[in-house]
């Protein structure tokens, strides 16, 4: 007797259309379009792999690659660290909890051109609150200028702007750990670090990886806030790959590489979330046959 | 389908994969299998390992043409090699 019936996967087809519509079609004309030139009026010529072969020898995306794992990197390293120190620190009842659970939502609600916007106004050196106050403090700050100073702008933009997923995501965690654990170790006189290293930390362990699952993806495809903010510049200081990728496709209207330079970035990108997703699955089936 | 710059070359690409995926359907359908821990020590399926397979195959492609090692063709003989190896052993 059959006792699997497969036609529940019918059921999944309106969404299957739905994606093939918006993202697989598309996909495939990217594809199309890495493998010839164009000039325009729909017209095509056979290009071969020359495109992927200028993209993989142009020192332009080797640099953006490694600006933008950088950013990437370093982003992931303060707010999983801030976030982290946030929940542990958060109120764990009463009327505060509701507060700080608001108050921190509140730079996810908004948009990021509008981030891009407010921190473009306040860094700016002669009418924003930040600029004009370290200028007052005698220190030489110009993110239009500096390419230190760009750059340590999106950081702390970034930061101001996503820590807060972190620390609501850990802190999440925090609240589902049963109140027994905590009662054990005071009895066994654990110290607080040892609390938070033995209890707390492996029953945050799947949300946090979520979380950076989630801030790496996003600060990996990074455009909006760095583009009003910075432009890429000063110079090519802050062009990361999106920005790099959208200066190729729309700034110069070449098509052929930047199809190419898509299709290497998605793969990379591809790449990253299989080894997290995989490292994260793996990490809950032995958390469950423990 | 004009918009979409279709050349016979990547219309191979598409259908070679597609060809793949029903192929691995039917596979699963007719002979369920359980997940197996192999050398990378994580669980896989037959459809992971074609994952693992087809996402490798397009880094060896582009490491082939990245460092110059020659004709094209070349590193899709690499990518079956490879490909069976994950097969076998991942």
């Amino acid at each position: 007797m059959k006792t699997v019936n497969q036609k529940a996967w019918f059921l999944v087809l309106p969404v299957l259309v739905l994606v093939a519509f918006s993202a697989v079609i598309p996909l495939m004309t990217v594809v199309n379009y890495s493998v010839q030139d164009t000039f325009g009026n729909n017209v095509f010529f056979w290009a071969g792999l020359d495109w992927f072969r200028d993209t993989l020898e142009s020192e332009r995306m080797w640099a953006s690659l490694g600006r933008q794992l950088v950013f990437s990197f370093t982003i992931l390293v303060i707010e999983v660290v801030l976030g982290v120190i946030v929940a542990l620190n958060m109120p764990k009842r009463g009327f505060w909890v509701s507060f700080c659970l608001v108050t921190m939502s509140l730079p996810l609600l908004i948009p990021w051109n509008v981030v891009g916007t407010i921190w473009q106004i306040f860094g700016r050196v002669d009418i924003g609150l930040l600029g004009y106050t370290l200028g007052q403090l005698g220190i030489d700050y110009n993110y239009t200028q500096d390419a230190g100073d760009a750059w340590f702008t999106l950081i702390l933009m970034d930061v101001w702007h996503w820590t807060s997923l972190v620390a609501l995501l850990a802190y999440a965690g925090l609240k589902s750990i049963p109140d027994a654990y905590y009662q054990a170790a005071k009895i066994d006189q654990a110290s607080r670090w040892k609390v938070f290293r033995y209890i707390e930390l492996p029953k945050m362990r799947g949300v946090l990886l979520i979380a950076i699952l989630l801030r790496f993806m996003d600060s990996f495809m990074i455009y909006t806030e760095p583009f009003v903010v910075t432009g890429g510049g000063p110079g090519s200081s802050t062009n990361f790959l999106s920005i790099d990728l959208v200066k190729i496709a729309l700034g110069q209207m070449d098509l052929g590489p930047a199809a190419a330079y898509s299709i290497m970035y998605f793969l990379v990108i591809l790449l990253i979330s299989w080894v997290f997703y995989t490292v994260m699955t793996n990490l809950d089936r032995e958390g469950g046959t423990r | 389908m004009q918009w979409m710059a279709w050349t016979w070359q990547t219309a191979t690409f598409f259908a070679v994969i597609a060809v793949l995926l029903v192929t691995f359907t039917i596979l699963a359908i007719r002979y369920p299998e359980t997940p197996r821990v192999g050398i990378l020590r994580i669980e896989t399926t037959r459809g992971d390992r074609l994952f693992i397979t087809l996402l490798g195959s397009a880094f060896i492609n582009l490491a082939w043409l990245g460092l110059d090692l020659g004709p094209q063709p070349w590193a899709l003989l690499v990518c079956l090699v490879y490909a069976a190896a994950v097969f076998r052993w991942v």
